[in-house]
């Protein structure tokens, strides 16, 4: 008998809120971190989710009083981590048997720039290392870089090596930044959209980048812990039932046309979640806004039989913030759980894959118990994971 | 529990490449390009999306190739981790666009800037359907990768893993691959 792995603590940093309240509370007016930024010199604007910069630094300097960060200089991103994961080192406990795994697709990529050696910054075991030292964790950091599925494959690297007995509990951390590097690279690609995208709609034409970091506390001993330890936040707790990764073994920068990995990877999460088609009450999907992402999902899900699942993309709410959104996406269907609330796919209007999709349209109470999220990427990379609510 | 079984070992460093223990590529070339080139023709891979791959997914690919050949593979997955990610390729992108008036972002280098695409190469190679992971981490620990896919082959997720560290920075490279079963 496996050992049950439980979600009991998050937090998300992102241009919404500073916290997961003020996220969900954003959420449920409909608001929309996306605007646009110029963000390449000598180029349009791109419509982009961006935390306000000065915002940031006033929060992280509030947040970490200058004697603790003295002798330390932090990036942008690494200040959005290190205000992710503070409020969850506060309320659980790091010892030697505690995992710090970090998700993210090019960290601090923008000390590159104008360089001629690579910075040792740009390592994404050094930045990992950093957050590390800088909580006092005393493993070694494990860095998962997955293309876009890396957030939602960090929860199941927490919930498979605590399950394999090699750690007791995971803090997870997610996040990426925008940067010209990230837009310059989706633009060559025709990829980013020209409004605020619209996941599922007709006219769909393409993403938003965006940016966030979030973090979860992962552990096996959630019956064991003391009321005080968790005293601060309401006490809740979702379990990772199951989770899969497929690769489409297709093409290194399209999806599949036929939804293969999605698929194999939403089949397998479920089977080892042992939890039917039927019983799954909302699906978190990826939806990107491009139009061969979406078209994919729709024909997975329908291979599936899914079709009928409500659904919806958070892409509209936060653009896509790459390493770090599928933990967040994750985050947000969690807290629609808690709240026994949908919200809808922010901008879907008529129906635009080939295949139906029950695609959530506006806020909608409903009891929401088995929640699947997925995610896909570059790479032919997908990844499933199931939760239940306890 | 069943412990698991190595069963075939592929090592890349130094230009030479090393099938369980038997030298069958060698050559004095040092850089990495030229290598994986001359590498390509001895062993006859006959498999021209090679040469559209950047370097980490030639050396991913190479070492590979050697021990997945043309047997099915639609059970086993794939588990690869390195320190550099794809810092090769993610140089040679902002060189690409650190002047504004030299600004030429490419989609196919862009592409490259993902450590986990060379496990994309090798799944689309073979048709590989299967669980795979890409990990960055501080230095070579093979304790990890055994304890990842050991979970995997325990949790009947696949038969078995092609497991292994791909390092790669320029002219320095290393990759250290090999298949485990129970």
């Amino acid at each position: 008998m496996k050992r049950e792995i439980y979600i009991t603590d998050y937090n998300c940093i992102t241009p919404l809120g500073f916290d997961v309240p003020s996220n969900w509370n954003a959420l449920l007016k409909g608001k929309s971190g996306v605007a646009l930024h110029k963000i390449i010199e000598n180029q349009k604007p791109f419509y982009a989710s961006m935390i306000d910069s000065e915002k940031l630094e006033n929060e992280f300097n509030r947040i970490f009083d200058s004697a603790q960060n003295d002798n330390m200089v932090f990036t942008r991103l690494e200040k959005m981590f290190l205000l992710s994961l503070k409020p969850l080192v506060e309320r659980h406990v790091i010892s030697d048997e505690t995992a710090f795994i970090l998700s993210t697709t090019k960290g601090n990529i923008s000390l590159l720039k104008n360089q001629t050696i690579l910075p040792e910054g740009a390592f994404l075991s050094s930045l990992a290392q950093k957050i590390a030292d800088f909580f006092g964790f005393k493993t070694k950091p494990l860095v998962v870089s997955n293309a876009c599925v890396s957030g939602v494959m960090a929860i199941a690297v927490a919930k498979n090596m605590i399950q394999a007995g090699k750690y007791k509990d995971a803090f997870v951390i997610a996040g990426d930044e925008i940067s010209e590097f990230v837009i310059s690279g989706f633009n060559s690609f025709q990829a980013i959209g020209t409004e605020i995208c619209k996941p599922y709609d007709k006219t769909r034409d393409g993403i938003n980048i965006g940016e966030a970091t979030a973090a979860v506390y992962i552990t096996s001993h959630c019956e064991e812990q003391s009321d005080e330890a968790i005293s601060q936040n309401e006490k809740f707790s979702f379990k990772v039932l199951g989770d899969s990764s497929i690769n489409d073994a297709n093409h290194i920068s399209g999806p599949s046309r036929t939804g293969d990995g999605l698929f194999a990877s939403i089949q397998n999460a479920m089977i080892e979640a042992n939890v039917p088609t039927e019983k799954i009450d909302f699906i978190s999907a990826h939806g990107t806004a491009t139009i061969y992402n979406d078209e994919m999902e729709a024909i997975a899900f329908n291979r599936m039989e899914l079709q009928n699942v409500p659904l919806n993309s958070m892409k509209g709410y936060y653009g896509h913030c790459l390493g770090a959104s599928g933990l967040l996406e994750s985050i947000i269907s969690m807290e629609s759980a808690r709240n026994n609330m949908l919200i809808p796919s922010k901008n879907f209007e008529e129906t635009g894959t080939s295949q139906p999709l029950n695609i959530i349209k506006e806020n909608q109470p409903a009891e929401i118990k088995y929640i699947l999220k997925t995610a896909s990427g570059f790479g032919g990379c997908n990844a499933a994971i199931v939760l239940e609510k306890c | 529990m069943k412990p698991m079984k190595k069963t075939d070992i592929c090592t890349i460093e130094n230009s030479k490449i090393i099938l369980n223990n038997k030298i069958i590529f060698e050559t004095q070339t040092e850089n990495f390009s030229d290598f994986a080139k001359e590498a390509y023709k001895s062993l006859e891979l006959n498999y021209p999306k090679f040469h559209k791959m950047d370097s980490l997914s030639k050396l991913a690919f190479l070492a590979s190739e050697m021990i997945l050949k043309d047997e099915d593979h639609n059970r086993t997955a794939l588990v690869f981790a390195n320190r550099s990610s794809s810092l090769d390729t993610d140089f040679k992108y902002q060189e690409s666009i650190n002047s504004q008036e030299n600004y030429f972002p490419s989609p196919a280098v862009f592409v490259y800037t993902l450590p986990n695409i060379c496990v994309g190469e090798i799944s689309i190679k073979h048709k590989m359907q299967t669980e795979n992971a890409f990990f960055v981490l501080g230095e070579f620990d093979e304790q990890f990768l055994n304890d990842y896919s050991e979970q995997i082959l325990q949790s009947g997720k696949a038969d078995k893993v092609l497991c292994g560290w791909v390092e790669l920075y320029q002219d320095n490279y290393n990759a250290f691959v090999y298949l485990l079963t129970l």
